[in-house]
């Protein structure tokens, strides 16, 4: 199981089209990965449920990612976060 | 003439004819069905053709209105063909026998609350998103087609509201201006209209049902004003408004993105100056190529008792990770004077400026200053980070400073946990520094001068007492001869030289540091587009030939 912490920096938070993007991304691995904000959780491949954590611009939020090709998946939601959020 | 007030989401003028957008809503009964596996399947049909619909749309949008705009298309597919969406349609057909129109509303009113709910205007305003994919479904369920906008000439729309997979069968070109009656700053008419860059007004009231096309109206999206049937006056006042934003606008797209450098070529680190994390997310919107001054300070006076290592090593790397490789100057510690932290315990002091502060605290409490240290050299391990002292005054604090950080890694070593090497650099705030800047600068990776208090110092003003305003001047001749000097000394010794304090943004002066060969300004992050600009139309050598620096002069 792998772990990173994340502080949004775009101004409108976790907004549909980096959502939208974010799923289409975690999509592309195996492994589960889930998104928390404090107590609330969500599934990655799961839009509403990204969504619906309302994440705004200054929080932060935390991966888990467990799986198979748990390594790729980390480096390439990382990498999606920096570039995008 | 008559006007509406709104909120602008664009500003902007925009002066046409109008174009009234009305729409038909469709309205969904429950019936009882018999044979759910038939509605099950009538309804994933729908959804299918839906999401085969949203898919051309999507590529409508991609070749009209650009990648951005058109990924809303791709969020739409997803949110149809999300698990939780069609888990609920279908689960409300089969347990209770209904129609799959019936179903489709329930799930979309159902979904769009949880949006609705939310304590964030733009994530109430995604109820939109909601209704809008399932509409479409209910549509194609109920054979309907959806209206279709017939502008003949670029046009100022207004609507009620507009929903993306109405805005997206606009004809860019012919569109001047939105104008709705509802919406708010995050609806898609909203978003759209920034991305198209073009004025939009939301909420104005307008009475859609009785306005009429072809309509001559004017936007004000400065003002949030839009006038139906303007006067010649008004319509003169527009054109003269709509003239000096175009000059505006120009300028800005010539200088997003671009990298900072003159007119012969020297590059200059153009950085923010940040006092919280949550400033990130300014130092990002304003294209900043790094941060040249990171006020730890904040962490402190944010807590009731001292921050442990690891709560300040958590915030260090998170914002070394967020800034992604770009370089992240943080500052150690500046308590003291005017900034006071009650577990410090700090005694009332005569002089607070001239008084125990900064450096002088770390410095005669070790273990406060090797908490953070350590903190600061882990997180260097994950990122591009930087470490500066302040309220520098002699080469021995220096010497000491250094050799406090090398026990810090000796320790780290130790304990086999990991730390980069990041650059160390001193502030030259002190009359005393900018006279030793040249012994300084062999001990240290850079030089940061702070205006602020070097001016404060220098004149012998103290900058909180507001009847000294008046011989608070940053200007003075002696200032720039000690930055002069400094940057001077900085590159005699092969170290880069840069300015924090409020003077670097003081576009009177940019041109006159560029001559003396500063290297980087560190800026407030809304003063990194206007100083950039200066920066890109200086040519420093054709500057100085013309005589104009200053201090090059006096020195």
């Amino acid at each position: 199981m792998k772990e990173f912490k994340y502080v949004i920096t775009d101004p409108e938070g976790i907004h549909a089209r980096p959502a939208g993007m974010l799923v289409a991304e975690a999509k592309k691995f195996n492994s589960s990965i889930k998104l928390s904000k404090g107590e609330k959780g969500a599934d990655c491949k799961r839009i509403f449920g990204v969504m619906g954590l309302g994440v705004k611009s200054g929080e932060e939020v935390l991966f888990t990612i467990e799986g198979d090709d748990e390594d790729a998946a980390y480096d390439a939601v990382r990498e999606f976060m920096s570039e995008n959020l | 003439m008559k006007n509406y007030q709104g909120k602008a989401v664009v500003r902007g003028i925009a002066i046409g004819k109008l174009y009234v957008y009305k729409k038909g809503e469709q309205k969904v009964k429950r019936e009882k069905i018999t044979d759910s596996d038939q509605e099950v399947r009538r309804y994933i049909e729908a959804r299918d053709k839906a999401s085969q619909q949203l898919g051309k749309l999507y590529d409508k949008a991609l070749l009209e209105i650009g990648d951005a705009n058109a990924e809303i298309f791709q969020v739409h597919q997803m949110m149809l063909n999300d698990d939780d969406y069609n888990e609920s349609v279908v689960n409300i057909i089969r347990t209770q026998s209904v129609n799959a129109e019936y179903a489709v509303a329930s799930t979309s009113d159902n979904f769009s609350q949880m949006f609705a709910v939310m304590d964030d205007d733009y994530m109430r305003e995604r109820a939109a998103d909601v209704k809008d994919i399932s509409e479409r479904v209910l549509s194609i369920l109920g054979g309907h087609k959806s209206d279709a906008f017939k502008m003949t000439e670029p046009s100022i729309i207004a609507a009620d509201d507009l929903a993306p997979s109405e805005t997206v069968q606009l004809d860019k070109d012919m569109v001047l201006a939105f104008v709705t009656s509802r919406g708010s700053v995050n609806s898609h008419t909203a978003i759209l209209a920034r991305t198209m860059g073009i004025p939009a007004l939301i909420g104005t009231g307008i009475p859609v049902e009785q306005l009429v096309d072809g309509t001559t109206a004017a936007v004000d999206g400065f003002h949030g004003a839009i006038y139906i049937d303007p006067d010649e006056e008004k319509l003169k006042e527009m054109r003269g408004l709509q003239e000096e934003d175009r000059k505006r606008k120009e300028l800005l797209q010539l200088i997003k993105n671009k990298e900072t450098v003159t007119l012969d070529g020297k590059k200059i680190m153009l950085y923010a100056n940040i006092g919280d994390i949550k400033d990130l997310a300014l130092v990002r919107q304003n294209d900043a190529g790094g941060i040249g001054l990171f006020r730890s300070e904040f962490i402190y006076l944010n807590h009731d008792q001292y921050p442990t290592e690891e709560e300040q090593f958590q915030i260090y790397k998170t914002v070394v990770e967020t800034m992604a490789g770009k370089k992240v100057i943080i500052r150690t510690l500046d308590i003291g004077a005017d900034k006071q932290c009650d577990y410090f315990k700090l005694k009332p002091e005569e002089n607070p400026a001239l008084g125990y502060r900064a450096i002088r605290i770390c410095l005669s409490r070790p273990e406060l200053f090797k908490t953070q240290l350590r903190a600061l050299f882990r997180a260097s391990a994950y990122g591009n980070l930087a470490i500066m002292y302040p309220m520098i005054t002699s080469v021995w604090e220096v010497q000491r400073i250094k050799k406090i950080a090398e026990e810090v890694k000796e320790e780290l070593s130790e304990q086999g946990i990991s730390y980069g090497q990041p650059q160390q650099g001193i502030m030259i705030e002190t009359p005393a520094a900018v006279m030793i800047s040249k012994e300084l600068a062999s001990y240290v990776d850079f030089f940061s001068i702070g205006t602020n208090d070097l001016t404060q110092y220098t004149l012998a003003v103290d900058r909180q007492n507001p009847q000294l305003d008046d011989f608070y001047d940053p200007h003075h001749p002696a200032i720039l001869k000690m930055i002069q000097m400094v940057v001077e000394n900085a590159h005699l010794m092969g170290i880069w030289a840069g300015i924090c304090g409020e003077l670097a943004a003081d576009p009177e002066l940019t041109k006159e540091f560029l001559a003396m060969g500063i290297d980087e300004l560190s800026v407030s992050p809304g003063s990194i587009l206007p100083i950039r600009k200066t920066i890109l139309e200086t040519n420093i050598e054709s500057y100085k030939k013309d005589g104009n620096d200053k201090a090059g002069k006096t020195c």
